[in-house]
């Protein structure tokens, strides 16, 4: 690996969305042929810089420089011409759609016009070969894994003579035997000259295949440093910056005779639910572990009525309760914020009051009309009392941060008192003080006696807050910790079922 | 001295250029009709005088009234191909309910607006229970029910003996003529609906994310179905004033006035993604709408020409709205 040559040189660079400042004065510079990863939180730009590196967004302000020369990329085309094209954390395949065809969309090798599909079935021969990469090329796009997904979105980037990858988040939806078989990839595309930006906030799998990192907080540069350098420990501080612990409120356990809120049993939607039962007290906090696709939120979905079952049953208070809609776990007191806040929570063109009123109409209408200063005084209070940040009530949920956003939901659940609080990812892409606000919020959820539900991929967040943790895995349920034996080594063994734990 | 004078220039500067594309946007249509308006007043003497204008009016309301209506499907992200067929249906059921009962004037006119809310009540059956796709859905139904108007008057005219049935379409009160009272009543109606009742804010919630909807408890299937039967009462309205101006009823007769009532939807700004739009938008784009037809016919132009400035507008006013929201994200 030439350590001199640069391939990509950044200078200056900043970018704003709204009035989040996602980077500032990033100065980087990537040698040809190297793995370098970006790490940070969520939050600190790194997915930013690498989608500006490959077209997708443009820099507000700063320079780039390909090959030495000044590039101003508008689209990710433009990106690709130089060589360089960017692997998401969703693959963007055409579903429909052969692995063949995806790999050669745009470069087919055609006959006048036409697809000549002998001479493309050889090329892929060709490139399975050289790359090691086996994938059926009938198969539909949309019927592979999402590890398969990736490995055709590489493809189509060697195709496409990419001499930069930009890989984000390549192993969010992968399992760790599928990681490891990435990262073989990943430095066989070194070996073939190709240099790749790595992002992702996996600090062990970061130091296990870059040669260099850089870390990134609040959009800046903290430091660059050569892989074999870092430890996590040294990472985790930088990240941090001055080793900002996040602290967590003390836990108070629930009163030795609280109440039982919820009992679910026996539920079961297979695969991704499979005799899942579980037990939540008044003022307990329990977590919910697992990896993405474990069947966290489906349980939580389940119980809130978004999702249909099979089989179970659930009890509130005791009574028995039948999940038919939302609407009916609303009004029996179940509420739930959503994994994904953009798609599932808000209503992204409507007012801050608006969205904190919308399942609460019923208590500010008379007779179907809503009364707007009746509202404005019970959601405003809520919204004034959760300190969203905004200049009016009125504005769009859009011009908000993220994590202005998701305090906006927890005001429409808590407009009125709920039984039980599902919090699916509540803190996903939120900065670290909206993050402190909220564990403030769940602790104090279930000081008021709420029984609350915690979904989290941030195994921290789990253990500082719940007060026993569940782990999922496949659909079941697989292991229970409480307050003596809880701990982040034991969760990630139960979840990975796996000796070796990152 | 021209420091003041220069600093707010500045200050009207720097706002207008921040302001510039939300307004392009949200009033983009409103400043395109002022200005063909001013235009039409000046090149002719005829224009803006109080006969035009009540005509303009009257012309323009059967397609404002189905407009107004068909906003509130577009808003809760929906599409209502079936106006025309629903509208020719309900002028049929009202002219054979006034010929064959006893049901007298405003009792057929009624039976025929209630058999729009019938087809329209079955549009959002099927879109949200039947799971089709809008568009397909009202298509479909437009079919149906322009095949059962032509059976049940076996392919002929319906016509009305009398003046009396006329009241509604041509009847005038202060010199104005009664359908536009009913544009007015019925953009009232679904302008408060929409502003400020529990259903309005659940249609802006269906349409603009209806999983999120969904998930605050807000019934969005019911929501859905209910501005589908709006919308068909609406164009049963529209249908019976139809009727009521000629005294005939005819199955075919409004064939591609859907397209009509689509352009001002969209002429005025609604937007086709759902979760956002007013009435008084789907109100506007019919006046602009008609407006055209009404300069052309003022100004002795080719009205051949007329069909093919409507299009280009229509194509420029989405073009403009995709490009301002891509300014604006």
């Amino acid at each position: 690996m030439s350590e001199s040559e640069t391939h990509v040189e950044l200078r200056r660079i900043a970018k704003r969305f709204g009035g989040v400042r996602a980077l500032s004065e990033v100065d980087l510079r990537i040698a040809r042929n190297s793995i370098h990863a970006l790490v940070g939180e969520n939050g600190a730009g790194k997915s930013t810089l690498g989608k500006i590196l490959a077209g997708v967004e443009r820099a507000d302000d700063g320079e780039l420089l390909v090959d030495g020369r000044s590039v101003a990329y508008r689209s990710p085309r433009d990106a690709l011409l130089d060589g360089i094209t960017i692997i998401t954390q969703e693959p963007t395949l055409v579903p429909h759609r052969s692995v063949l065809e995806n790999v050669f969309l745009g470069v087919e090798s055609t006959a006048v016009g036409v697809v000549d599909e002998r001479r493309n079935a050889r090329r892929f021969a060709q490139l399975v070969a050289e790359t090691g990469i086996e994938l059926p090329p009938r198969r539909l796009a949309r019927s592979l894994r999402v590890a398969d997904q990736q490995k055709v979105e590489i493809l189509r980037a060697i195709v496409r003579d990419a001499r930069l990858i930009v890989m984000d988040e390549p192993t969010s939806a992968l399992t760790l035997d599928e990681s490891d078989r990435l990262f073989e990839l990943v430095r066989r595309l070194q070996g073939f000259g190709t240099t790749i930006v790595y992002v992702s906030h996996f600090l062990a799998e970061v130091l296990q295949v870059a040669d260099t990192v850089t870390v990134l907080r609040d959009g800046r540069v903290v430091r660059t440093a050569p892989a074999a350098e870092e430890t996590p420990q040294r990472l985790v501080s930088a990240m941090l910056g001055r080793s900002v612990e996040l602290t967590f409120p003390e836990k108070e356990p629930p009163a030795p005779d609280a109440p039982v809120v919820l009992s679910a049993r026996g539920l079961s939607r297979p695969p991704a639910i499979q005799d899942v039962s579980l037990e939540i007290r008044a003022g307990e906090i329990v977590g919910l572990a697992g990896l993405v696709g474990s069947g966290r939120s489906e349980v939580a979905r389940a119980i809130f009525g978004a999702d249909r079952l099979d089989a179970g049953t659930v009890e509130l208070d005791g009574k028995p309760l039948r999940l038919r809609s939302p609407r009916a776990a609303i009004r029996r007191g179940i509420v739930m914020l959503p994994e994904d806040r953009k798609t599932q929570g808000l209503l992204m063109l409507r007012s801050i009051l608006d969205n904190v009123t919308l399942p609460h109409l019923d208590t500010v209408s008379t007779a179907g009309v809503v009364s707007s200063r009746a509202e404005r005084r019970d959601a405003g209070r809520l919204v004034d009392s959760l300190d969203v940040r905004t200049r009016s009530k009125t504005a769009r949920v859009s011009t908000l941060s993220g994590g202005n956003q998701q305090k906006v939901l927890f005001a429409r659940w808590l407009f009125r008192t709920p039984k039980l609080f599902i919090a699916d990812e509540p803190t996903r892409g939120v900065d670290v003080g909206a993050k402190l606000a909220i564990y403030d919020l769940l602790h104090g959820l279930a000081k008021k006696g709420i029984a609350v539900l915690l979904i989290s991929s941030e195994h921290e967040e789990l253990l500082g807050l719940a007060h026993r943790v569940l782990v999922m895995r496949a659909g079941h349920v697989v292991a229970e910790f409480d307050g003596g034996t809880m701990s982040e080594d034991a969760v990630l063994h139960a979840a990975f079922a796996t000796e070796r734990v990152a | 001295m021209a420091t003041p004078a220069t600093a707010l220039e500045q200050h009207v500067h720097r706002v207008l250029r921040r302001a510039d594309v939300a307004v392009v946007r949200d009033y983009g249509v409103v400043l395109a009709f002022v200005a063909l308006f001013i235009t039409l007043s000046v090149s002719s003497s005829v224009f803006f005088t109080w006969e035009n204008m009540k005509n303009l009016a009257f012309q323009t309301s059967p397609i404002g009234i189905m407009a107004v209506g068909g906003t509130l499907v577009f808003i809760a992200g929906g599409f209502d191909l079936s106006v025309g067929a629903v509208s020719a249906f309900s002028g049929i059921i009202a002219a054979k309910t006034f010929v064959g009962t006893g049901a007298g004037l405003w009792g057929s006119l009624i039976v025929g607006a209630l058999a729009g809310l019938g087809c329209g009540v079955a549009n959002g059956l099927l879109v949200t229970l039947g799971r089709v796709n809008a568009f397909i859905a009202t298509l479909a139904t437009a079919i149906i029910i322009n095949g059962i108007a032509q059976v049940i008057t076996s392919g002929n005219l319906v016509s009305v003996e009398g003046d009396r049935f006329t009241t509604l379409g041509l009847g005038t009160a202060w010199g104005v003529q009664y359908p536009v009272f009913v544009w007015i009543g019925v953009a009232g109606v679904c302008g408060f609906l929409l502003w400020l009742t529990k259903f309005g804010r659940y249609v802006y919630a269906a349409g603009g994310n209806a999983e999120a909807a969904r998930l605050a408890g807000v019934r969005v299937n019911v929501v859905r179905a209910s501005t589908f039967a709006i919308s068909g009462l609406c164009a049963g309205i529209a249908g019976v004033i139809l009727v009521s101006e000629v005294s005939t009823a005819q199955w075919d007769a409004n064939r591609g006035i859907e397209f009509d009532v689509i352009t001002a939807i969209v002429l005025g700004g609604v937007s086709l993604l759902g979760g956002e739009g007013a009435v008084w938008r789907a109100v506007l784009g019919a006046f602009f709408l008609q407006t055209i037809g009404n300069g052309f016919n003022l100004l002795g132009t080719s009205t051949q020409w007329q069909y093919v400035i409507k299009g280009v507008i229509l194509a420029a006013a989405v073009s403009l709205d995709a490009w301002a929201r891509r300014r604006r994200a």
